[in-house]
C-alpha cells in the first residue's frame, strides 16, 4: 500500500512540477531583457488549452502519428522513475538500470522522430534528421559521463552512482553534462525554442503537424526530459547522498533551480550557433566527459 | 602541496585543446599567451622557491605573456593578413587528436622514472601533451603565424619538462632559451611581412615552389 502511494506521489511530483522549469527559463530571459514576460505557469495554461482542442489528422498518417508521442511520453516518465530523488532514493532500481535509463531516453527520441516523419512533410524530416544527428554526439557524451560516474563510484546502479561525493573531475563533468542538457533539450546554442522559421528549427520543427492532445503530450514530455537532465546533472555534481535528508532535498531543489536559471542566462547571452559549429561544441562536451572519466580512472588507480 | 601546480598544469592542458579548436588567429595568439602566463606561474607555487626561480618565472611570464604576443599581433597588423586559420585537417579531428595525445601522455608518464618529489605532479603528462599539441599545430595549420603559435606551445611543453630540472640547470641556460625564443619570434615577425609582400599570402604551402 505504502509502495503504491510512493509511486503515485512521485509520478505526481514529476508530472506536475516539470512544466514549471520552462516557465522559469522564460521568466529569467524576460527579466534579463527587461520585459515582464509570460507567467511562470504559462506552460500549464498551454497544456490545458491544447488538451481541450481537437486533433487534425492528415489522410496519410498511420497510427504511429499518435502512438509516437504517447510512447515517447511513457518512456520519459519511466526514465524519471529510475532517478533517485535525494534522500527518498528511487522507486525502481536494479543493477545496471543506468543502461535502461539511457535507452529509454533514446527510445523517446526515436518515437518523436518517427511521429515527425509520419506526415511526409519535408520540414519535419529535416528537424528529425538534425535532432537525431546531434543525438549521435550528445549521447556519446552522456554515455561517457555515465561511465565516469560508474568508474568513480564502482557501481552500475543509478542510486549508488549518483550518491557519492564529487571528485576532482566534477567541474569537467558539470561542464560536459550541462552542454548535453542544452543539446538534448533543444536549448539555445543548439536550437532556439522561440524561432518560428522552419529552416532553422529543430525540436519545434518535429512538432509542426501535431495538434491538440498529441502536441500537449510532446510539450509535457519535453519538460519532463528537461527536469530529468537537470536532476541528473545536480545529483552527479553535488554529493547529495552524503548530506542529511533535509539538507539534501533542499540542495537538490536549489540545484535544479540554479541549473534552470543557468539555462535561462545562457539563452539570454548567447546566440544560436551556426550548424557547422555545433559538432565542435558537442565534441568539446564529449571531451570534457572523457577527461572526467580519465580523472576518475586515474584517481582510482592512485 | 601538489594541488596548485597540478591545477595550473590542468588549465594548460585545457588551453591546448582550446588552441586546437580556435578558428581565428587572434584567439589562437591569446590562448598561447595565456598558456605562457599560466606555466610561468608554476615555479612560484612549487616546493622550493629561491631567487633564480623567481627570476625565471617573472622573465618567462613577461616574455610569453606580453612581449611575444605583442610582436605577433604587430606582425599580423603590419602584414594585414586574413584572420581565418585555414586548417589542413578540420577542427574536430585535430581536437580529437589532441585529446588522444593528452590521454596517451597521461598513460606514458606513468612509465617515466621520476624523482620521489615529482611523483604526484602532472608536469610530465602536461609537457608531453603540450609538445604533441605543438606538433599538431605546426603540421596541420597552413598559415605562418599559426605555425609560430604551434612553436610557442611546443616550447611551453619543453619548458614544463625543464621545470623538473629547475634547481639543477643554471639560471643562464633558462634565460638563454627564453632570449632565443624571443629573437626567433622577432625574426619571424619580420619574415612574415616579407613573405606577405613577396607572395601576397602567408600560406606556407605556396613557399615550396621556387620562382624568380
Amino acid at each position: 500500500m505504502i509502495l503504491v502511494l510512493d509511486i503515485v506521489l512521485r509520478l505526481a511530483g514529476w508530472l506536475v512540477l516539470a512544466p514549471i522549469l520552462p516557465g522559469i527559463i522564460n521568466k529569467v530571459k524576460a527579466w534579463v531583457a527587461g520585459r515582464k514576460g509570460p507567467p511562470v505557469l504559462q506552460l500549464y495554461y498551454d497544456l490545458a488549452r491544447l488538451w481541450r482542442k481537437g486533433v487534425v489528422l492528415s489522410d496519410l498518417v498511420s497510427p504511429g502519428f499518435i502512438a509516437g508521442p504517447a510512447i515517447a511520453w511513457v518512456a520519459v516518465v519511466c526514465a524519471s522513475l529510475f532517478l533517485p530523488l535525494g534522500p527518498a532514493g528511487s522507486i525502481l532500481s536494479f543493477n545496471g538500470d543506468v543502461i535502461l535509463f539511457v535507452y529509454l531516453l533514446a527510445l523517446a527520441r526515436f518515437c518523436t522522430a518517427w511521429a515527425a516523419m509520419e506526415t511526409g512533410s519535408s520540414f519535419e524530416g529535416m528537424g528529425a534528421a538534425r535532432d537525431v544527428g546531434y543525438a549521435v554526439l550528445s549521447e556519446a557524451a552522456l554515455i561517457t559521463a555515465v561511465l565516469a560516474l560508474s568508474v568513480q563510484s564502482g557501481s552500475i546502479a543509478l542510486t549508488a552512482m549518483l550518491a557519492p561525493t564529487a571528485v576532482a573531475g566534477t567541474a569537467l563533468l558539470a561542464g560536459g553534462l550541462f552542454t548535453v542538457l542544452l543539446a538534448e533539450n533543444g536549448r539555445v546554442p543548439f536550437d532556439d525554442p522561440n524561432t518560428h522559421l522552419e529552416l532553422t528549427m529543430i525540436h519545434e520543427a518535429m512538432a509542426l503537424d501535431h495538434s491538440g492532445p498529441p502536441l500537449a503530450v510532446i510539450l509535457h514530455g519535453a519538460s519532463i526530459k528537461l527536469a530529468i537532465f537537470a536532476v541528473f546533472l545536480v545529483e552527479a555534481v553535488l554529493p547529495i547522498g552524503r548530506l542529511p535528508s533535509a539538507a539534501s532535498s533542499s540542495a537538490l531543489l536549489a540545484g535544479v533551480f540554479a541549473v534552470t536559471v543557468g539555462v535561462g542566462l545562457v539563452e539570454s547571452f548567447l546566440a544560436r550557433f551556426a550548424f557547422k559549429r555545433v559538432p565542435l561544441l558537442l565534441t568539446t562536451a564529449f571531451l570534457l566527459c572523457l577527461f572526467a572519466l580519465l580523472v576518475a580512472w586515474n584517481g582510482g588507480a592512485a | 602541496m601538489n594541488e596548485i601546480p597540478n591545477l595550473l598544469v590542468g588549465i594548460a592542458m585545457g588551453l591546448n585543446l582550446l588552441a586546437l579548436a580556435s578558428g581565428r588567429l587572434p584567439s589562437l595568439i591569446r590562448v598561447a599567451a595565456v598558456q605562457g602566463v599560466v606555466l610561468g606561474l608554476i615555479p612560484l607555487v612549487m616546493e622550493r622557491v629561491d631567487w633564480p626561480v623567481v627570476l625565471v618565472a617573472v622573465l618567462s611570464t613577461a616574455l610569453k605573456g606580453v612581449v611575444i604576443p605583442g610582436l605577433l599581433r604587430r606582425a599580423m597588423r603590419v602584414a594585414n593578413i586574413d584572420r581565418d586559420l585555414a586548417p589542413l585537417i578540420g577542427f574536430i579531428p585535430s581536437l580529437l587528436l589532441g585529446a588522444a595525445g593528452a590521454i596517451a601522455a597521461v598513460a606514458l608518464a606513468r612509465l617515466v622514472p621520476l624523482l620521489p618529489e615529482h611523483r604526484g605532479l602532472l608536469l610530465v603528462p602536461g609537457s608531453l601533451a603540450s609538445i604533441l599539441t605543438g606538433f599538431v599545430l605546426l603540421t596541420c595549420r597552413s598559415k605562418a603565424i599559426s605555425q609560430v603559435c604551434g612553436y610557442l606551445i611546443l616550447d611551453n611543453g619543453i619548458y614544463l619538462f625543464g621545470l623538473l630540472l629547475i634547481h639543477a640547470v643554471p639560471f643562464m641556460v633558462e634565460a638563454g632559451i627564453l632570449l632565443d625564443l624571443t629573437v626567433a619570434v622577432f625574426v619571424i615577425g619580420i619574415i612574415v611581412d616579407r613573405i606577405q609582400r613577396a607572395f601576397d599570402s602567408l600560406d606556407t604551402r605556396k613557399l615550396t615552389a621556387l620562382r624568380e
